[in-house]
């Protein structure tokens, strides 16, 4: 129940904000506050009083197979720990950004965020696509009714290339249910049900190439990632946030949850072609960052270094290096979305995302120059902080399977201390050219500053609970690559289920 | 007295902690009471430990290990967060937290007037806390925490007035040179943990020795990265560029990067993993070739400079290099003990230059000083102490016994040779040239700029202690020759492995040792005549002195080709590519179907007739096909 309870506070909260928007528009985000921080309560209760576990079933389309499966193990749980933190941090920060058609806005922002909650927590892959859509739609208003400039080029863009790369995985979804269907007779959606299906080597490699393609946009990798620069450059704060944070972890999670478990003698097949293109999106992803003149870009381009690490560590089939790509999940979530919070208050002041323009800023704005050069460190690895724990293990983890690559992607070590410290200079540090004297972090600024800045340190410091809550994932999967997710545990759910079960078409 | 080690390292980070969070509220005095007051109590509580470590002494080979927390443990690989003390650590602490706290103290009255006077010490407070952790780490994570903790610190302070350009240009180049460094150190790490199943050092070097057979390509390659790592912090060839170019911190922060903080991390780290370098005989010979060749070659660096902090900071690479030297034949414990003697006699340099610079409203430039021998005479005395030590004048000083016990080891050593001999004893006579360059240059000759400021107490303390100590360090490694017992290297054996002397090489110690010191004052002598009869400007017109000399300025030309091969190719890439040249790919596609759109348009005119034309067309093509296929 708390499961589906997790996918609606949003949803209800974002009609909710719409609706309030017709007694006062300065209504609305008090309503999302108060959905996000119910969706983190709730998170934090599973994690603490559930140890972080929960299982729904209810039939929805019997006829199909396709039933409402929710599933949280601790993978799950920490991301939607995450989705629940990032969600509260997005709508802080567009307190005061968003003033027009506000209620549409949170409408459009929490939708997201349910999609994105219910992409991690589906067991039914038709339901998992259905959530994938959601999550699309509301962002694609974002950018093309809040964004700046060229927003409509880049919600275009952003829709074009995850909605065809979505269409391919429908396609696969589909061959895997048929091919499901044909051999054992009954047709289901159902994940578990459809881990054992038994998969011819060119059928598995076809159809793990659709779902690995939907990822890999969302994630991005190269050569896909170009959707990505135009739209986070063009989404307001928020939007970037929940982009950066959340929507490219989609992809991540995809592939540790669908592509890894459902077609593991494919996956080693790929794996060194998945590796080469994590290492060549961590360093060409940082050559751009580095080229850029427009910090949001610039910040947009780090993420595609950053998510190489998670395309290598998840491809490499090593134990610690899929610890190591569930740290950088979260961890990359928490420091970008940090960043893109911090541009989005310098572009609220300034007016510009020029980097040519900027410059000396720490004197004006302490809070904001202390956190960027935090999150700054934090992108670029630094030990103490969360973002060096993921990538270490990454590194450590593909080491033990190919030095090759891993001395390779070390080289983004170095990149991205050029890239981060590069932003700091063109921000905070160099000469105030312009005389800019903007206000400092106003005080809802610096609680989420703080917040972030806490968990981040704590992350790098303390990262056992969230090793614990995933192992037993990582565990299974290594183990049994076939039967990955547990088998239901109470006797209700399986009844459920072998009932769903029961009526095929 | 001993659990409470972790306090050591903790005092410095919560102290910055406190001072980042609050320290813009509160009075200057509070600031400098904190800042300073963390580290000193870092350095008596150093004292405590010490005292009660030394009280073990009746086993031999008694470490302390203190584990805070757990920090990971995932898969087998389960580092955790413990401080380990021994000999080497211990020696190590003692002057970190010691020579730290006269610097800090010195800046308290140093920095009185900067803006941002919290801040820097919330910073030099990260700086010595990092240290700290990197010299105590018991695991090789944690000691990179650290490692990459005084590359982020040295960039903060680097760059602490952030303003000037050039100041951000200096700190990016010293985070950057150095992280190429700390990424060879990555790799080590992970053929370490790879291959040997723990990142613990100690295991790591008990398993080293019982598993990878002595000169087997695995031990060198690991220590040829570990020694990369070393020379990335350690500004050795051919990462040194970004020392000289770090001078564009306060003097206070110059002082800590050369004497206590950061540049020793890479000595350290060599005697650390010993083990490794024993087992690769390739891997040691070229850290003792690395160490030569850096320090003669900063020496001609220092010996043309104008800056009187660049050339302290040549001599500190110089210097570095006789550490190097003296780990690459195996004497080190006589690392270790010029690391000691240096930290004393490069703080007091740094702290006595800062007054001079403080003194002459900020004046860098030797040439525009002078003189001032009358005007600060307790600046004068301490740096004539300091300089002299550095110099390594026989007896008296300091830097005479740890350099020339280096000196006479590289000849001795089972793996020295007359070479590594002639290179550090060629060095010695450049540091005695460089070192008096600047004495003379800014204390004697013409006054040519008055002094304005006197150091206060604050400021002076700091100077009179590190002179006292840069004579009577010495003292704590008597060699037996001297009436001592070379007390030092007896307590790091220990931990290090004893040196080996060759045999037959043995003899004729005294001789080598006034030569040594013959060398040592003839180098004082001779710049003393060049630079008084004007023989020193007559060299350095001529044209072909003038070319050399602006090759030695330029630091031999590394920064060119650096830039030429490495930064200007990357960032001219990242220039030209900055649309994204595979995002062409998409707007191409784009703009195709845009086209093709267009195109299709141009069919819908209107006109009948051209709807007729295409109907017939259709439909002759159709029947066309019909019939042929």
């Amino acid at each position: 129940m708390i499961l589906a309870g997790l996918i609606l506070i949003p949803a209800v909260g974002g009609l909710l904000a719409w609706f309030t928007e017709r007694f006062n528009p300065a209504r609305p985000k008090f309503a999302a506050l108060a959905a996000m921080a119910a969706e983190l309560l709730a998170a934090v209760y599973l994690a603490a009083f559930r140890s972080g576990s929960a299982r729904f079933v209810v039939p929805w389309i019997p006829r199909f197979g396709i039933t409402i499966h929710l599933y949280c193990d601790g993978l799950s749980l920490v991301l939607v720990l995450l989705t629940a933190f990032l969600g509260l941090a997005a709508v802080a920060s567009a307190w005061t950004e968003i003033n027009e058609r506000t209620g549409f806005f949170y409408f459009n922002l929490l939708l997201t965020l349910s999609g994105v909650t219910g992409v991690f927590l589906s067991l039914d892959l038709f339901l998992f696509y259905f959530f994938w859509e959601v999550m699309i739609l509301p962002m694609y208003f974002l950018i093309a009714l809040w964004g700046h400039e060229n927003r409509v080029y880049a919600s275009c863009k952003f829709f074009l290339f995850t909605q065809v790369s979505g269409l391919l995985m429908l396609v696969a979804i589909l061959a895997l249910y048929f091919l499901h269907g044909q051999n054992t007779g009954h047709y289901t959606f159902d994940y578990i049900q459809l881990l054992k299906t038994p998969l011819s080597h060119s059928a598995a490699m076809l159809i793990m190439s659709g779902f690995l393609i939907a990822f890999v946009v969302k994630l991005p990798s190269v050569p896909f990632h170009s959707w990505l620069p135009d739209a986070h450059t063009e989404a307001p704060t928020a939007g970037s946030v929940v982009l950066a944070g959340l929507l490219l972890k989609t992809g991540a999670y995809g592939i540790l949850r669908f592509v890894l478990p459902l077609f593991a003698s494919a996956v080693r097949h790929f794996a060194p072609i998945a590796m080469a293109l994590g290492v060549v999106s961590i360093l060409y992803g940082a050559l751009l960052a580095f080229g850029q003149r427009d910090l949001k870009r610039m910040i947009a381009y780090t993420s595609v270094s950053h998510m190489g690490f998670v395309l290598l560590g998840a491809f490499a089939g090593s134990r610690l290096a899929l610890y190591g790509v569930v740290m950088q999940i979260l961890c990359h979530g928490i420091s970008t979305g940090a960043l893109f919070i911090l541009v989005g208050g310098l572009r609220e002041r300034l007016h510009t995302r020029e980097l040519d323009s900027m410059g000396g800023l720490w004197s004006a704005m302490p809070r904001l120059g202390a956190s960027l050069m935090l999150f700054a460190m934090a992108s670029l690895g630094l030990p103490g902080l969360g973002n060096f724990i993921g990538e270490f293990l990454v590194l450590l983890g593909v080491f033990q399977v190919s030095p090759f690559w891993a001395v390779l992607a070390s080289l983004g070590f170095v990149t991205s201390c050029v890239y981060s410290v590069w932003i700091v200079q063109r921000t905070i540090h160099g000469p105030n050219t312009r005389g800019w004297n903007p206000p400092d972090l106003s005080g809802r600024e610096t609680v989420v500053m703080a917040a972030m800045s806490v968990l981040i340190l704590w992350l790098g410091l303390f990262p056992r609970p969230v090793f614990t809550a995933v192992s037993p994932f990582v565990e299974n999967l290594r183990q049994k690559p076939q039967s990955s997710a547990p088998a239901p545990e109470s006797g209700r759910t399986t009844g459920v289920s072998r009932a769903v079960r029961g009526r095929t078409p | 007295m001993l659990e409470l080690l972790w306090i050591i390292p903790a005092l410095p980070f919560a102290g910055s902690l406190f001072l980042a969070l609050l320290g813009r509220k509160l009075p200057r005095r509070a600031i400098a009471c904190l800042g300073a007051g963390s580290v000193g109590i870092c350095a008596l509580l150093t004292g405590l430990v010490a005292i009660s470590f030394i009280g073990h002494t009746s086993s031999h080979s008694f470490t302390y290990t203190q584990t805070l927390w757990s920090w990971l443990d995932v898969a087998g690989f389960g580092p955790s967060v413990s401080l380990h003390l021994d000999a080497l650590s211990l020696v190590m602490i003692l002057v970190i937290t010691l020579v730290s706290f006269l610097i800090h103290l010195y800046s308290t009255e140093f920095m009185i007037g900067d803006a941002d006077y919290s801040r820097f010490f919330a910073q030099m407070n990260l700086f010595v806390g990092s240290m700290l952790t990197l010299v105590l780490a018991d695991n090789f994570l944690l000691l990179y925490l650290g490692w990459e903790g005084v590359g982020l610190c040295s960039y903060l302070l680097i760059g602490f007035w952030y303003g000037e350009p050039q100041n951000g240009y200096a700190a990016r180049k010293a985070f950057i040179v150095t992280r190429v460094g700390d990424t060879a150190l990555a790799i080590a790490l992970f053929i370490i943990f790879t291959h040997l199943g723990t990142l613990r050092i100690g295991e790591v070097m008990l398993a080293a020795r019982d598993t990878w057979p002595a000169g087997s390509p695995i031990a060198t390659v690991t220590a040829l990265l570990l020694l990369a790592g070393a020379v990335g912090k350690s500004a050795q060839l051919p990462l040194q560029t970004w020392l000289p170019d770090a001078m564009a911190g306060p003097t206070p922060v110059s002082a800590l990067i050369h004497a206590a903080t950061m540049v020793t991390a890479g000595v350290y780290l060599i005697a650390r993993t010993n083990v490794l370098f024993m087992l690769s005989p390739a891997a040691l010979t070229a850290v003792a070739v690395i160490g030569a060749a850096t320090l003669v070659v900063a020496g001609f660096s220092g010996l043309v400079q104008h800056d009187i902090k660049r050339v302290l900071a040549y001599s500190t690479i110089s210097q570095i290099g006789y550490m190097f030297l003296a780990l690459g034949v195996g004497a080190w414990s006589a690392a270790i003990f010029h690391f000691m003697t240096h930290a004393f006699f490069k703080a007091l340099l740094f702290l006595g230059a800062g007054c001079v610079i403080a003194a002459t409203d900020g004046e860098h430039d030797m040439f525009k000083m002078g003189g001032l021998r009358k005007q600060m005479p307790l600046v004068f005395w301490t740096f004539l102490i300091g300089a002299c030590s550095l110099s390594a004048v026989p007896l008296i000083t300091a830097g005479f016994y740890s350099k020339d016990l280096i000196i006479w080891k590289a000849y001795c050593s089972a793996r020295g040779s007359v070479w590594l001999w002639a290179a550090a004893i060629f060095g010695s006579l450049l540091t005695s040239m460089y070192t008096f360059r600047m004495v003379l240059l800014t204390f004697f000759g013409p006054l040519r700029k008055n002094a304005t400021k006197r150091p206060g107490w604050p400021m002076s303390l700091p100077l009179v202690v590190l002179a006292v100590l840069s004579i009577a360090g010495g003292l704590v490694d008597l060699p037996k020759n001297f009436g001592g017992g070379s007390a030092l290297t007896k307590f790091l054996t220990r931990d290090l492995p004893s040196f080996v002397t060759a045999p037959g090489r043995a003899v004729h110690q005294g001789m080598f040792g006034v030569f040594a010191a013959c060398v040592s004052l003839g180098g004082i002598l001779l710049i003393e005549l060049l630079m008084r009869s004007r023989m020193y400007e007559k060299i350095s017109e001529s044209p072909r002195a003038k070319a050399l000399h602006s090759f030695w300025f330029s630091g031999w030309g590394f920064d060119r080709l650096y830039d030429l091969v490495l930064v200007s190719p990357y960032a001219m890439l990242a220039r030209i590519n900055r649309d994204d040249v595979i995002d062409y790919f998409y707007t191409g596609l784009s703009r195709l179907s845009r086209q093709g759109w267009r195109g299709l348009c141009a069919t819908e005119n209107g006109r009948v007739r051209s709807f007729v034309l295409g109907i017939a067309l259709g439909a002759a093509i159709i029947i066309g096909l019909a019939v042929f296929l």
